[in-house]
């Protein structure tokens, strides 16, 4: 049988990659141009620079992802590309492309939620998983929890209701001198003999049936913390500072999952975005989840971060689903998980 | 030989087709709808209308800057990616060279000009030398204090403006230039993608090609978080 390749095109922040990825599963190719190193000075992702960056980049991004996977734009049977939520100036430029390829090569386009694209990172891992499923999606921009009932049938269980949780991360990790993107720095050093209970940090659990998050009193604590010890002159122990802010975030993260797969009689539950190569989180999600026997399944952490093979391969399922997006596709800043908007 | 120009650098958004020696198509809009809504129709109609299609185009002419920085970007993103997948030159003409097409061998001189917004704007200045567009100075982002005292060097000539900046600062530089100052009709105020498509086709006829791989717009203005930084830390390219 002939395979489907599909060409995956992601631009939404500040990664300009696009990948190919045949029949849903195999990464063929996976181009990730990062531009941290150009945000870095600036602490943070500055929006204008980096749709600059997309433009100049995306074709070369695109070429190179064909020449790896060796496919010819003849070969592709759709493109796919992110058109929210984001930033929208940069994902234009995706969503320009993606459209431009799709008119030019007379192929179908399938527009990809970007936090549908992290979810998909997992099917990339692990084709075979079974529905139903319980999904929690972290990274700098977003902390859901997700509920997975069938290919293309999202419900939101809740969401952070302030930071996000690898913001929370980067705030902290930005005011520690520790640089950016703060998560694998905080990550690095607690995991360099930092003591978890040493600082004792609030969680936010929020109302009881809640499943929704809330990270800003736990960063404005730690940050106050920093900030006093400086007054008073008091050396600060960055390892258990990370640590210990690490596990606040992480415990909370682990219960509500937890807490949902069980509302929700689920027996596998997925970790996706930046903030899943955590290794703390990984490794307490599993180890509860086990005592609850309760799967727990992330992608490797390269499928983590944001790149075009997790939105190549959201496509491949809409693909077969025949949900093409009109070549009208608009990019769309604030979308919603679940309904598309074209 | 068949070039293809795209523009969405300014409010309107136009596509449009050009064989060797004639326009055959050409479309274009001031509906203040997204360009990125527009274009791909738009070309797809262009195309239609000339009768042919993608693999028959021999390269793409695309409004490469200043302009809405968004909208700049869209009409790149297009052009770039079109190029690649057909494997054909993409070339990006100056806004400010298209609009001055516009008024081909006015007497005199042509000073194309953008509403930049924060009280300035996108300027060039050119003058017809036989039938090319000669630069008499550097494309640039000016106040019109700075626009005027470029002018000012040129003391006699008629100088004809046109671009949206005209309806924003025209009325003083009447005041100030008076008899010397023209204005160009409506209907030629606005770039246009067929004058893109033909000096695209100058330029491909004249082998003067470089690879299109990086090519990005020129925007004559960095981001407000690079002029800040600047600011603070002195000067320093990103
Ligand atoms: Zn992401």
């Amino acid at each position: 049988m002939k395979n489907i390749f599909i060409l995956g095109i992601e631009t939404s922040c500040d990664e300009t990659s696009a990948a190919v990825v045949a029949d849903g599963r195999t990464v063929m190719s996976n181009i990730i141009s990062s531009q941290v190193p150009v945000h870095q000075k600036f602490g943070g992702v500055v929006p204008e620079i980096a749709s600059r960056k997309h433009v100049e980049l995306i074709t070369s991004v695109i070429r190179e992802a064909l020449n790896e996977a060796r496919v010819d734009f003849e070969d592709l049977s759709a493109v796919a590309v992110t058109y929210g939520p984001g930033l929208v100036g940069a994902l234009l430029v995706g969503v320009s492309a993606a459209k431009a390829l799709a008119y030019t090569l007379d192929l179908p386009l399938v527009g990809i939620n970007h936090i549908e694209g992290h979810i998909y990172a997992n099917f990339l891992a692990n084709p075979s998983l079974e529905f139903p499923m319980i999904c929690l999606v972290v990274s700098g921009g977003h902390t859901d929890l997700v509920y997975l009932e069938s290919h293309g049938s999202f419900k939101l269980l809740g969401r952070t209701r302030d930071d996000a949780a690898g913001e929370a991360f980067d705030k902290v990790a930005r005011a520690m001198g520790l640089g950016y993107p703060g998560g694998p720095l905080v990550d690095r050093l607690a995991a360099a003999g930092g003591n978890p209970v040493a600082l004792d940090f609030p969680r936010a659990y929020l109302e009881n049936d809640s499943l929704d998050f809330s990270f800003s009193g736990l960063k404005s604590s730690a940050l106050n913390y920093l900030n006093n010890a400086a007054m008073k002159n008091e050396e600060v122990s960055q390892a258990d500072l990370a640590a210990s802010f690490q596990q606040a975030v992480v415990d909370v993260l682990v219960d509500k999952a937890l807490a949902a797969a069980q509302r929700y009689n689920v027996k596998t539950v997925l970790l996706a975005g930046g903030v899943a190569a955590n290794t703390r989180l990984r490794n307490d999600l599993s180890e509860k989840a086990n005592h609850l026997g309760v799967i727990v399944k992330y992608p490797p952490p390269v499928l983590c971060t944001d790149n075009a093979a997790m939105v190549a391969c959201a496509g491949y399922y809409k693909y077969i689903r025949g949900d093409f997006a009109p070549l009208t596709l608009n990019a769309v800043a604030g979308l919603k998980l679940g309904v598309d908007k074209y | 030989m068949y070039v293809l120009g795209i523009d969405t650098a300014t409010r309107v958004a136009g596509a449009a087709v050009i064989g060797e020696d004639r326009l055959i198509s050409e479309r274009f809009v001031n509906n203040l709808k997204t360009h990125s809504q527009n274009i791909i129709p738009m070309i797809r109609q262009v195309m239609e209308d000339a009768g042919i299609k993608p693999k028959h185009l021999h390269g793409i002419a695309v409004t490469g800057g200043p302009g809405s920085f968004t909208g700049l970007r869209i009409g790149m993103s297009v052009a770039k990616t079109m190029g690649l997948a057909l494997n054909i030159p993409v070339l990006g003409i100056s806004t400010l060279r298209a609009l001055a097409w516009n008024v081909y061998l006015a007497e005199g001189l042509i000073c194309p000009i953008l509403d930049a917004r924060k009280h300035e704007v996108y300027t060039c200045l050119y003058r017809f030398a036989g039938r090319d567009l000669e630069e008499m100075a550097e494309p640039a982002a000016l106040s019109l204090e700075g626009l005027l005292s470029r002018l000012s060097r040129f003391k006699r000539e008629k100088i004809t403006f046109l671009g949206d900046g005209v309806p924003v600062y025209g009325d003083t530089i009447k005041e100030k230039l008076g008899e010397r100052a023209f204005f160009a009709a409506m209907i030629h105020s606005f770039p246009r993608a067929s004058a893109v498509a033909e000096l695209g086709l100058a330029r491909l006829k004249e082998s003067r090609l470089s690879d299109s791989t990086f090519l990005q717009p020129v925007y004559l203005r960095k981001s407000e978080a690079e002029l800040t930084w600047e600011t603070k830390h002195g000067h320093t390219s990103v």
